[in-house]
């Protein structure tokens, strides 16, 4: 992390888990972070890794009534978020985090206009009268670059493209001017010439307003892109953490090496992709070890009897696995 | 068969023209029709045996229905799709029962094409059964061979849907799609719904696979590494029509037509030091009930000259198997 930011949003052995019939799902089991004022940490890993989670939990957004946060430090600013009630939680989204989802279809409500839906959004920020409510809502849209704002004030979401109702979307995320924006796989549904211009659009918010970003994502390429940091998840907790560019150029944990080594690349030919084998386990049955030991080619006895703690590789990178712990003598 | 005898060998699939217009209709008791969705607007290519053609492009440029007309699953407005030199959609009786065990699919959610009750084997088996008169020892059989072809345990065949991850799902699809010893599989999107660590395993089957069996694929796909390291050919969609089609490396190597370039400009390289030549296209892909006249990509490209608007560019070869529509060639 650039040590001259400071702090906004710290994230201190987050554990959150799910009560469900088959057991306790340990979706998020111990994961630590901090972002730093106009830096943007990608988490990344794959489905089930408990990234999403991650995000809903710093909300306070778990399902009810399974989920539950059962330890753990969510500091806003210095606030923890855990312990704060539902009511102060509601002064917190939106203003202070806000949170971008895969599918703008789910966010926005079929029934009312884009510009019903922004105002709403404002009223709860501001004062002004409705004139003025709608004068805000058309300036955010004309900040997402949404063309032609007051016409698409009139629009139902379905009129809309896919690009343009995330664009729509992410209006009423930076409406209410937030420290935090979390922004969980925002262009999954887009296509890539679409990705592309909600990409931008977003550097250009961060560029403007300061904003922290927490990026969940699955795709390198986002993450090479748009991230200052990457935290590599699997099995609910962080392998690897670092500099984007460290981590692309030297990364430590098998996990990540595995993954980035099986990703084909658009840039280069290669006859045949390294595959990892096996898949996650399941987070409600997790092994004694290292939960990647089961698919990792140079586990040993050690990995599958205990969970390596996490271990200093360069600046601000470190990994979790027992192959990278120094030696004693360089200590 | 042949065309002007300069090609010696009939290819495995020839598309010649393919056309499809859905007509938009206004209005319940009296509908009228006020338009046509131009979904595949006069596109030709050939498929060879054991090779693969990627058909790639952004929602709506027509791959998709381009590979239901393949499928049979539409019929075409105009236009032919040959098998073998025969147009599919004439077929009848024995020979369409024929084509049904000579082309397959696989689609991008394995969850909606396995029936959640039927036990692996029987889906594998009725894929069987509905093409081929076969004993059942000899359906069996072919169940356990299929299996292990995609790499999953004889266990798998007693077993449902539900107790899969989406990659062993995958498998499965691709078992059944198998059981008919077919010639063309048709791939829709074949990976995009598996996590990134499987990808790699499906990938390396769907090729393994066609070393094994001799396959032709259709590969279907918005993800252009995917379709980068698995097709030997590729075509660029763009409303309805092809716009670029050259062998993998030659058009990745050098993408000539501009809407090609902002594709591949726009997916982003999996490295932080990858030089960047953002061309970021302005707009979104206008709807295709009324298509931009002249070349589609026009009000777009930022190369556009005067005639772009005016005169359809045809598709022209620049290089060995690489043709473009540009007018800029």
């Amino acid at each position: 992390m650039n040590a001259a930011e400071p702090i906004v949003l710290e994230v201190k052995d987050l554990r959150a888990y799910l009560y469900t019939r088959w057991g306790v799902v340990r979706a998020v089991d111990g994961v630590s972070f901090a972002l730093g004022e106009g830096e943007t940490l990608g988490l990344v890993g794959e489905s089930g890794c408990g990234k999403t989670m991650t995000g809903l939990s710093i909300l306070r957004l778990l399902p009810e009534p399974a989920g539950r946060i059962v330890q753990g430090q969510v500091l806003l600013e210095g606030e923890n978020l855990v312990t704060k009630s539902e009511a102060e939680m509601r002064r917190v989204r939106g203003r202070r985090i806000s949170m971008i989802l895969q599918d703008p279809q789910t966010s926005l409500n079929p029934v009312f206009t884009v510009g019903d839906q922004l105002v709403e959004a404002l009223r709860m920020l501001h004062t002004d009268g409705e004139r003025a409510l709608s004068h805000r809502a058309e300036e955010a849209l004309r900040r997402v670059k949404v063309a032609a704002p007051e016409q698409r004030m009139r629009a139902y979401p379905h009129q809309m493209s896919g690009g343009m109702k995330q664009r729509v979307v992410g209006a009423i995320a930076v409406a209410g001017e937030p420290r935090v924006l979390i922004a969980d796989e925002p262009t999954t549904a887009l296509d890539v010439t679409i990705q592309l211009q909600y990409l931008t659009l977003l550097k250009e918010i961060q560029a403007r307003t300061r904003l922290a970003m927490l990026f969940i994502t699955h795709d390198f390429g986002i993450v090479a892109r748009m991230c200052d940091r990457v935290a590599v998840m699997y099995a609910g907790r962080i392998v690897e953490s670092g500099p984007t560019r460290a981590l692309f150029r030297n990364p430590r944990h098998p996990y990540t090496e595995a993954l980035m080594a099986s990703v084909p690349r658009m840039e280069a030919s290669v006859e045949r992709l390294p595959s990892i084998e096996g898949q996650p386990p399941p987070l409600h049955d997790l092994p004694v070890g290292c939960r990647f030991a089961p698919r990792c080619r140079y586990a040993d006895d050690r990995c599958r009897r205990e969970y390596p703690p996490t271990f200093p590789i360069g600046p601000a990178h470190e990994a979790a696995c027992w192959r990278v712990e120094p030696s004693p003598s360089s200590r | 068969m042949l065309e002007s005898g300069a090609i010696a060998v009939e290819p495995l699939i020839r598309v010649e023209d393919l056309t499809k217009h859905f007509p938009v209709t206004r209005g319940l008791l009296i509908s009228r029709t006020t338009g046509q969705v131009r979904a595949v607007d006069g596109i030709s290519f050939t498929i060879g045996r054991q090779e693969t053609l990627g058909l790639v492009g952004e929602s709506g440029c027509g791959k998709t229905t381009t590979s239901r007309l393949l499928l049979r699953l539409e019929r075409p407005t105009a236009g032919r799709v040959l098998l073998d030199g025969r147009d599919v959609h004439a077929l009848t009786g024995a020979d369409l029962s024929r084509y049904h065990t000579r082309v397959q699919a696989v689609f991008q959610d394995p969850w909606s094409s396995l029936n959640p009750r039927l036990r692996i084997r029987d889906t594998i088996a009725e894929a069987l059964v509905v093409n081929r008169r076969v004993s059942k020892a000899g359906k069996l059989e072919r169940v356990e061979e299929v299996l292990h072809q995609v790499g999953l345990p004889l266990a798998a065949a007693s077993r449902y849907p539900h107790e899969f991850s989406g990659g062993q799902r995958q498998r499965i699809a691709l078992a059944s799609a198998l059981a008919s010893d077919p010639e063309l599989i048709v791939l829709d999107e074949p990976v995009s719904a598996l996590d990134v660590s499987i990808r790699a395993q499906i990938m390396n089957l769907l090729k393994d696979l066609q070393a094994r069996q001799q396959l032709s694929y259709l590969l279907v796909a918005h993800n252009l590494a995917t379709v980068r390291y698995i097709a030997h050919r590729t075509a660029v969609m763009y409303l309805g029509r092809i716009v670029e089609h050259a062998d993998t490396e030659s058009l990745y190597r050098s993408p000539l037509h501009p809407y090609t370039k902002a594709l591949f400009a726009a997916a982003l390289p999996a490295d932080p030091d990858a030089p960047r030549d953002d061309m970021i296209l302005s707009g979104e892909v206008p709807s295709p009930i009324d298509p931009p006249s002249g070349c589609h990509f026009h009000p777009r490209c930022p190369f556009a000259m005067e005639q772009c608007s005016r005169v359809e560019p045809a598709l022209k070869a620049v290089a060995a198997g690489h043709v473009v529509s540009c007018h800029l060639y």
